[in-house]
């Protein structure tokens, strides 16, 4: 697995225009992240680490450099190819969980299978085993107003794992939730990183970056740090 | 694309015009009003052609009708005082010199009462002569028509019609061979008619047919003593395989010469056809249409500008989700499938409620006007269409602008 990474960045820059004026969100960042790893994304509002995020996920391209997932630079892609990438690669999971209102847990789910270009033959029995997985199997014929709002990220990591991704990347997973539940989704993500899933989770929250094994720093556009850390928190909280 | 994700965004559509009920009936109520237009449209123009087509077949195609006197177009009848009625002489002429008239007959019309027994009706007399049965075939329904030979001789002899019969005999009763006082002249019942039915508001078998020549001398003669031949009006059939105009030009110049009319002078006759008088009384029935035409595409206009604009909204009440579908994997071309799927859906459920509408409002015009009305499947194809073309034409600007949302900005969207 060694020497093909999952994400390799070389030389991003990503300028906007805002109005009149040029906005240089990244300069020039290089990193590369290999399969299996749980990283964190730190940096204070406007470090350039949602721009960052935004190209991770394919959501975006940059205005420079190369950006490679899976093998495959994104800089030269149209829409619908990076469309395809997001729906085959990427699981993302958002702060406002972003499910559909008045729609089931089985459905929320079953959302990517539909844009797939390789559906499994049976949708609800793929969006089951899913919700199984982050422990909702009870739930299936739930609306999201109906569950909690750890509940409600479990559905949307389920939605995330449904189309089986290479990598989950989480903007800000926690934010909308308290401490507890915090440590319930964040557990989750170390159980699916020991199983063997890439995670990249964007946060601002110091806590939640504990339980990465690597911390990337973003400030003012640029990577400032790039860190290994041993300690595992969530060894830590089974420990407790 | 494909059947599955169609049938999702179905599903997806159908959830969505569920929770907005009232919202999605108002919008549609364009298309309700649109369709339902369409389809009384198209029953009372079907209907009014296949009338057309009836009573043309009934009183025959390549019957032409001469009446003296001139008369304009729109009903003003002009110098009737000075023309002289139509003769047997007039007829004669016709037979020899317009070639391709198979049948011709004159018809001397009035009003008489008829006296059977105790009964007694006020009713039509038609005088004509023997050949009247093949200008305007009408089939017995007992008894024989008349012949030439009683035609010459002024014989008392008629037939009856369905009403008249009706009127005057109890039910079961045959009239055949019994004896009809006609203003008070007695008459031999030789045959009986069989059932015609309503013709242009008149009752068509409310009517007694005489020879000609008997009429003109004992029933409705008197007023036209200054011509004693007189024969009322001629009706003629064109062989087939003679053009209806062309027989129309030709007899028009015969009678003028026969008639002494001048160069410059206007007619002292009138001949009409009756595929152009049915045309134009059919023509109510056709102006009609044309306002529910014009309603129609109005409602279906507003109607979809309507769409467009609830479905606008939906679009920007919708952005984060369609940011969302964007980050799992949806193409532009998915996210606007979806939309037309929504607002084809919204127009097809309008269009569906207008059918049923516009279905009872045509059932209640041909009960209440006595319309003929004709709704095929044709007219449902065409109300079905028009509203799924509505929704697609005016679906496309909302949906276009939901697929070229920018996922990034869509996800962040307040």
């Amino acid at each position: 697995m060694a020497g093909e990474p999952l994400i390799a960045a070389r030389h991003l820059d990503k300028t906007y225009l805002l109005g009149e004026q040029q906005v240089q969100a990244l300069r020039d960042v290089s990193f590369e992240i290999q399969p299996g790893e749980f990283v964190a994304i730190m940096g204070p509002s406007g470090s350039g680490k949602s721009t960052l995020m935004n190209i991770i996920g394919a959501l975006d391209t940059p205005s420079a450099g190369t950006m490679e997932i899976n093998g495959a630079d994104v800089a030269g892609m149209n829409a619908d190819q990076l469309a395809d990438l997001r729906n085959r690669t990427i699981g993302f999971v958002f702060q406002q969980f972003n499910l559909l209102r008045r729609t089931t847990a089985l459905d929320n789910v079953k959302l990517p299978l539909l844009y797939s270009r390789h559906r499994p033959p049976d949708l609800t029995k793929a969006a089951r085993a899913s919700l199984e997985q982050v422990s909702l199997g009870d739930r299936l014929d739930h609306q999201p107003s109906q569950l909690s709002g750890g509940q409600q990220q479990r559905v949307a990591i389920a939605r995330a794992l449904v189309n089986s991704p290479r990598l989950i990347l989480a903007d800000e997973p926690t934010g909308a939730l308290d401490t507890h539940t915090s440590a319930e989704i964040m557990a989750l993500f170390t159980r699916l990183n020991a199983a063997g899933l890439t995670i990249i989770v964007v946060t601002h929250e110091p806590d939640v970056a504990t339980y990465a094994r690597r911390l990337l720093r973003m400030r003012d556009g640029r990577l400032v740090a790039d860190e290994r850390q041993a300690a595992n928190r969530a060894a830590n909280l089974a420990a407790s | 694309m494909d059947l599955q994700a169609i049938g999702e965004f179905t599903r997806v559509a159908l959830t969505a015009l569920r929770l907005n009920k009232l919202r999605s009936v108002l919008t549609a109520l364009g298309i309700i009003i649109g369709v339902a237009s369409v389809i009384v449209m198209e029953a009372i123009g079907n209907g009014a052609a296949i009338a057309l087509q009836q009573q043309i077949a009934s009183l025959g195609t390549n019957v032409l009708n001469v009446m003296a006197g001139s008369m304009r177009i729109g009903g003003r009848q002009l110098g009737l005082g000075g023309a002289a009625p139509l003769s047997e002489k007039d007829m004669r002429v016709i037979r020899e010199r317009v070639p391709g008239v198979a049948a011709i007959s004159g018809q001397l019309n009035g009003s008489v009462t008829a006296v059977y027994g105790a009964a007694n009706w006020t009713t039509q007399v038609n005088g004509v002569h023997a050949e009247y049965f093949d200008v305007r075939p009408w089939p017995l329904e007992s008894g024989r028509y008349f012949t030439p030979a009683e035609v010459g001789s002024g014989a008392r002899v008629a037939l009856v019609g369905s009403s008249v019969r009706r009127e005057l005999f109890a039910e079961g009763t045959e009239p055949t061979g019994e004896l009809l006082r006609i203003n008070n002249i007695p008459f031999d019942i030789i045959g009986t008619l069989t059932t015609r039915g309503q013709s242009g508001g008149n009752d068509a078998d409310d009517v007694i047919i005489v020879p000609l020549s008997t009429a003109r001398s004992r029933l409705v003669g008197r007023g036209f003593a200054t011509v004693p031949d007189t024969v009322g009006s001629i009706a003629l059939r064109v062989e087939d395989g003679y053009d209806l105009a062309d027989t129309q030009a030709t007899l028009a110049d015969v009678l003028r010469k026969q008639r002494r009319v001048n160069a410059g002078e206007e007619d002292n006759f009138t001949i009409r056809n009756f595929a152009s008088l049915l045309q134009t009384r059919n023509d109510q029935q056709r102006t009609l249409s044309y306002l529910l035409a014009t309603t129609a595409a109005m409602s279906l206009l507003v109607g979809g500008i309507g769409i467009m604009n609830i479905m606008l909204v939906s679009v920007t009440e919708r952005t984060r989700e369609i940011g969302l579908r964007m980050a799992v994997g949806a193409r532009g071309v998915d996210v606007l499938a979806q939309f037309l799927t929504e607002a084809v859906l919204l127009c097809l459920v309008g269009g569906l409620i207008g059918l049923v509408l516009g279905v009872g409002i045509t059932i209640a015009i041909s009960y209440v006007a006595g319309w003929t009305v004709s709704i095929g499947a044709g007219t449902v194809a065409l109300a079905i269409l028009a509203s799924a073309a509505v929704g697609i034409i005016f679906g496309f600007v909302p949906a276009r602008r939901a697929a070229r949302l920018n996922p990034i900005d869509a996800l962040r969207y307040e």
